[in-house]
């Protein structure tokens, strides 16, 4: 694998600005993705994960959003470009595929016609009928039977599955280097889940593109990524590989997750923890580290000071937790076997 | 599709035979004599049953309404011998206030209507979604509050008070326009159009008001769509977003109910109308009321209900082209 950066984000930061206060939903969140990578962002509803993602085509309302820090795509800083030149990035070097795939079709077009559209807003020489011919191709791509009939449908004529297969052929359309993809199967069977997972590994190679894959599914997580940002509280709590997540896990945020995965054929006495406490409102997060009220293992100093990322642990993984490494280890790896 | 047309336009003209039978005898029904109107305060008892008998109001009630059903297809002769006339088909009766057939009154009434409503209609439409779409674009600035304040004023104020206002400052007090009186647009276009400007305006201005509030509460709604979203990250220029994804689905609650909005104008205008006395149907079915000319009022009721049930059917037909999960296969 190529080590060269497609995207960059350097201490991103979002506040939103409400009525009721101003919202810090994401709090200086740094991380690199290189071609052909896949890195995973794992967290609670409300960990910043979703803003994150929308960052980087620069889609937060700018009058109700404040963006700081950097995003850096193919040379551009996202944040700071020129309207047109992130309206060129949006599509071609960066596309997004959504949670909930009816409601990410236009209603009111066909298929085929929003798929043209977007290779034809980044190919403004082509025919009509050069893009029909690209969209039939990326149809078959994504496995859509019969696409010669099924390119002059509307969204509402498909399944659940096959509606995400659209979106996806809408964000490959135009090769991009890098896909964001929100929570993909999120609102799809378990069943089909495995099928759209499998497609975007497929494509990945096939393209040779970067996925960013946000999800709360951890399982989704071991079967696609390589590299996990854990969020909490619009922070990123560990920054590990796949590996270190699952068998050495360093943040008790991380350990709480683990145990509550359910998983077929382990042992009958496993019983499914949750992490007691909800997450906490972006609007008055609380003093210091922000897991610290949930946390079963805060010291004193987790209410006062809020916890630096530092490198923890044997596999390379970065932690933002108070407690001594040596502690880290042993909770993390008994938390991993459990 | 074709069969869904059918069947809507049989329906249609179902629910038409029946609110022809009922305005009929609800008309009919009144405690006034028709035969008594037809000649003022110092009629004969003979002039009074010669003319019963020869505009038909001796027969039965049903046999009246078949009369007029059959008038519709066929046209309609009264009287015999020299008194004798006829009213030709389409035949919605004989005012015997005008002396004159129901249809050739509508005829004569009925462009005033349509200019107005058409000229107000497409100002209307311009007002409303133009506003509504500033508004929805500068939402919690001064001119979504300015549109704001403007629906409220729309919605709530009458047009006979409005129109009354409008009249005396122009009018009266400033003298800027003369005060309306109608003439067609063929013979003397400049005062058709200083006449026809005030009510176009002000039917204008009132009913777009609930456009302002469709438009813009359709454009926001819209706007939080995720496929709006999608739209943005596939690289798309703003206008070709608003235009082919945020108005494309506020435009379907619009034209549905700007669809019956303007046949419902079309069935007459009538306070605009009186107001600026403005020789339309509105201002015929008025004075029709007034003067219990019942034939005049169940022709302008039969043409009201042709427009208002025809705009369903075509608001109907038109969803499903503007909603692809409504059209009918």
């Amino acid at each position: 694998m190529s080590q060269d950066v497609v995207l960059s984000v350097k201490n991103l930061s979002v506040v939103f600005h409400t009525p009721d206060g101003d919202v810090v939903a994401v709090n200086d969140v740094s991380f690199d993705l290189r071609r052909g990578e896949t890195l995973g962002i794992v967290g609670e509803s409300g960990s910043g994960k979703s803003v994150t993602a929308s960052s980087i085509l620069r889609l937060n309302n700018s009058n109700t959003a404040t963006t700081t820090g950097s995003i850096v795509v193919s040379g551009v800083d996202v944040l700071t470009a020129q309207d047109s030149e992130v309206r060129r990035i949006r599509g071609s070097e960066v596309a997004m595929i959504f949670q909930d795939p009816l409601s990410a079709l236009n209603p009111y077009y066909t298929v085929g016609k929003q798929i043209a559209e977007a290779y034809l807003v980044h190919h403004p020489r082509a025919s009509k009928a050069d893009a029909r011919g690209v969209t039939l191709d990326m149809l078959k791509k994504v496995g859509i039977p019969s696409p010669e009939k099924r390119i002059d449908e509307f969204p509402h004529q498909f399944s659940g599955g096959m509606r995400q297969r659209i979106v996806i052929a809408i964000a490959l359309i135009n090769n991009p280097k890098v896909l964001i993809a929100d929570e993909p199967t999120t609102a799809l069977d378990v069943t089909v889940q495995a099928q759209i997972l499998d497609l975007m590994k497929n494509l990945q190679s096939e393209f040779n593109m970067a996925i960013v894959l946000i999800t709360h599914d951890l399982g989704v997580i071991a079967e696609t990524a390589l590299d996990v940002l854990v969020m909490y509280g619009g922070r990123i709590v560990e920054k590990s590989t796949v590996e270190a997540l699952f068998s050495e896990p360093t943040h008790p945020y991380a350990w709480g997750l683990l145990g509550a995965v359910t998983s077929l054929g382990t042992s009958d006495r496993g019983e499914l923890v949750a992490i007691t406490g909800s997450p906490p409102s972006l609007i008055s997060l609380p003093a210091g580290c922000s897991f610290n009220p949930r946390c079963s293992y805060a010291l004193e100093i987790c209410s006062a000071q809020v916890p630096l990322l530092r490198s923890v642990g044997t596999q390379g993984s970065v932690t933002a937790c108070h407690l001594p490494k040596d502690e880290i280890l042993t909770f993390g790896r008994k938390a991993a076997s459990r | 599709m074709f069969m869904f047309i059918v069947r809507r336009v049989f329906f249609a003209l179902v629910l038409l035979l029946a609110v022809s039978f009922f305005t009929y005898m609800l008309f009919a029904m009144l405690p006034s004599d028709p035969a008594a109107l037809t000649c003022g305060k110092n009629c004969k008892p003979d002039v009074i049953a010669a003319n019963r008998i020869r505009l038909g109001y001796d027969k039965s009630l049903m046999e009246q309404y078949w009369l007029f059903l059959k008038g519709i297809f066929a046209g309609r002769d009264y009287g015999a011998g020299a008194a004798a006339f006829s009213c030709g088909a389409p035949s919605l009766g004989y005012s015997f206030g005008q002396h004159e057939c129901v249809t050739t009154l509508i005829a004569q009434t009925f462009p005033v209507t349509a200019y107005l409503s058409i000229g107000a209609f497409v100002l209307w439409m311009l007002i409303g979604i133009s506003t509504g779409a500033m508004a929805a674009l500068h939402k919690g600035k001064w001119q979504d509050r300015a549109a704001s304040i403007f629906t409220s004023i729309g919605v709530s104020l009458p047009t006979f008070y409005i129109g009354l206002l409008v009249l005396f400052s122009v009018v009266i007090w400033l003298g800027i326009l003369p005060f309306p009186s109608y003439e067609s647009p063929f013979e003397n276009f400049s005062t058709f159009l200083r006449t026809m400007i005030l009510p176009w305006l002000v039917l204008a201005v009132l009913s777009a008001a609930s456009y302002t509030r469709l438009t813009r509460n359709g454009m926001l709604e819209a706007m939080n769509e995720d496929f709006v979203r999608l739209g943005v990250a596939k690289g798309l220029t703003t206008r070709i977003v608003l235009r082919r994804y945020v108005m494309r689905q506020a435009l379907v609650p619009i034209v549905t109910i700007a669809g019956l909005d303007f046949a419902g104008l079309l069935g007459g205008a009538i306070i605009t109308e009186s107001v600026f006395s403005l020789p339309g149907m509105g201002k015929m079915s008025i004075r029709a009321v007034v003067e219990s000319d019942l034939p005049v009022l169940v022709g302008t009721t039969m043409v009201a209900a042709v427009f208002i049930v025809s705009a369903n059917v075509l608001v109907d037909i038109a969803y499903g082209y503007l909603d692809p999960r409504v059209r009918v296969k």
